[in-house]
Parts: structure tokens; sequence; C-alpha cells
């Protein structure tokens, strides 16, 4: 005996249903996993820009408890277009054909003025190259609020995509990660090859 | 065993992730597997819509195959008949054992229990596949525990017998 008719029926059953609460705008926030060398991101969306993504190094059940208390509750996975574009785009970026993203950003979840403000200012930092906490705490203008900007950085929600990886500190000790500093690393050498 | 905290607006995905397979499963025993899709998707837009549940004081378990059961029963009544009353499955796929009615693929699910009454296939389906005490049972579909129990006892009783008459004709 095969469970082989329930999983069919049931991938079909599930991607209609989840194509109508989408139709219906009952999604809160619409998640999806994508598959990475640096491990498993959950990607979150609301409407049409992604407004979170987690490692897996995080814990994605908790980081789904996470948005439904800050955004909403009714967090289903499903495939919207943006989602589908930070899939390709992401692929993209691993697989080397991509350096900079163009997805539409929600920056809900980075609290505070000072730490948004902080986040704004990494895309432009050329992929390959780094600066480190006390340049950008100068950059946006506060030259002694420098754990401001680590705060602000370990705090991005939006992680690879805003790329606070891109900031060391000091003497190019690599400083914290949210994803842990192996990955850090891991992505900064792959953008130097990336730049090359 | 530390207490769970209580979560008032736990996300919905696990949830729908923990609970689709059962839901599935009772509606194709209640309804057959070409119409359980369309039900499938109207007991969760149900359930989102409602989510978080303010009145699912219990398990939500009981609470998503409650909606199921009802969304299946109104399909039912729609049809303006009782699915394949009096029209008996071609191969009743049952045993002795009756525990290997959670083992059946949708197909066969449906096939053993298509003969059945709306509430024997819908008992028959939470104790036997989904493993609920009657008293479960009777939670999920608004009835007595007696009544739950009663009906199970019936429809096992009468997948037997279809057996028992299939083997006769079959020369066995």
């Amino acid at each position: 005996m095969t469970a082989t008719g329930f999983d069919a029926l049931g991938a079909r059953a599930v991607d209609a249903f989840t194509a109508a609460a989408v139709a219906e705008g009952l999604a809160d926030v619409a998640v999806t996993t994508i598959a990475t060398p640096v491990g498993a991101l959950l990607v979150a969306a609301v409407d049409d820009a992604i407004v979170r993504v987690a490692f897996d190094v995080e814990d994605h059940d908790e980081v789904l408890v996470q948005l439904a208390q800050a955004i909403g509750s009714r967090v289903l996975e499903v495939d919207t277009p943006v989602l589908h574009a930070a899939r390709t785009q992401l692929d993209e970026y691993f697989s080397g054909a991509r350096s900079t993203f163009d997805l539409a950003l929600d920056m809900r979840l980075a609290r505070g003025p000072f730490r948004l403000e902080v986040l704004a200012l990494l895309p432009a930092i050329p992929v390959g190259s780094t600066r480190t906490y006390a340049e950008l705490a100068a950059i946006a203008g506060r030259p002694t609020a420098i754990r401001a900007v680590g705060s602000g950085c370990a705090t991005n929600p939006l992680p690879i995509v805003v790329p606070c990886h891109r900031v060391l500190r000091t003497g190019g000790q690599l400083g914290g990660y949210l994803g842990g500093v192996e990955r850090k690393q891991w992505l900064l050498d792959h953008e130097s090859r990336l730049a090359s | 065993m530390a207490p769970t905290p209580v979560q008032h607006h736990p996300p919905f995905q696990p949830f729908f992730a923990a609970q689709r397979g059962a839901v599935l499963r009772l509606l194709v025993g209640m309804v057959g597997p070409d119409d359980a899709e369309d039900c499938f998707q109207e007991t969760f837009l149900k359930a989102l819509r409602a989510w978080p549940p303010r009145d699912a004081r219990g398990r939500l378990d009981s609470w998503v195959l409650t909606i199921a059961h009802r969304t299946a029963l109104d399909l039912l009544r729609a049809r303006g008949r009782e699915v394949a009353t009096g029209e008996l499955p071609e191969q009743p796929v049952v045993d002795e054992d009756d525990r290997v009615l959670a083992a059946l693929d949708a197909d066969e699910l449906w096939r053993a229990v298509a003969g059945l009454s709306p509430m024997q296939r819908a008992t028959i389906v939470l104790r036997a596949v989904l493993d609920f005490s009657h008293a479960r049972s009777a939670e999920v579909l608004a009835t007595s525990e007696d009544a739950a129990r009663r009906s199970y006892a019936d429809g096992i009783h009468a997948l037997r017998g279809l057996v028992d008459r299939n083997e006769l004709e079959a020369g066995r």
C-alpha cells in the first residue's frame, strides 16, 4: 500500500488552496524556503515587497512566530510574484550571475530611525569591498555611534539582500553575523570572486 | 512537562502543515477523492478567514476537522443525495485488522467506505485512520460519545459484511 494517491491529491489541493487564499487577500505574510550554499533561507513577503530573510540557524519555526506577532498571524507558505523573483535573484547571486538585487524591500522590521538609516547605506558598498562600523558611523554623520551601527547591522531583517556582511570591525576582524561568522566569510569570499 | 505557553496569535502555516493530512483523509472518506480537493480548499479558507481561532479553547485539530466535517456535509446536502448510498463499492478494501485502513491511499480508502453513511464514514476515518478516541470523534462531529461509538461499530460491521459478500461472489 502506498500513500502516493494522497501525496498527489494533497499537493494539488495545497496549491489550489494557497492560490485562492492569496487571490482573496487573506495572507498577511507569504513565506518560502530557498536552498542556497549558505543553507536554507526563509524569505518572507508582505504584498509586493520582501520583509525578512532568515538563515536556518535562526530557527525558521521561531521566525514564523516572530512574523505572526510583528505583522499578522496569517502566515502562509506560497510562491507570490515577489517571492518568485527573490528565488530567481538569489539563485543567480549564488551561481555568480548577479551581484546586486532588484527587489522591493519592506523595512518595517528594522526598528528605529538610525538603524534604518544605517541599513539604507549598505547597498552603496560595492560588491567585493567592505567598510568598517566606524566608517559607516562617519558616513551616517554620527562618528561616535559605532555601537549603534553595529546593532543596526546585527538586527538587519534582510541579510544578504541588504549587505550587512560587508561591514567589518576596524582592523579587519569580521565582527558578528546573524547567520554565523563562517557564513559572513563565505559571502565575502563569494563576492570577491564576483567582483574580480 | 512544562505547560505550553499560550500563543494568542500563532502563525497559520505550521498549523496548516500539521493538519492538512488529517483534513484531506477525513474529506476523502466523506465525499471521495474527486470532491475532496474543493472541500479541502473551502475548509482551509474558512479556517484562514477565522484565524486566529477565538472559540477554539480546545485543540486546533478538532477545530479544523469540525470545519471540514461541516463543509463535507454541506457538499453532500448540495448534491441532493448521499454519496453512493445503496451502491456497493466494487472492491471493498478492508481487513480483519481495522488499522489497515490507515495505510490505504485516497482511492482505496474511498472504495472501502463509499457504501456507508456519512456518519459511519466520518467515525471510521477518525477512529481507524486518524487514531482518535470516540470521545474526540464525538467532539469533532458534534455528537455524543455513544453515538460516535455506535456509528463506528455499525460501519465496521458493514465493511466486514461487504468483504464477506465479495469473497462469496468471487467464489472464494
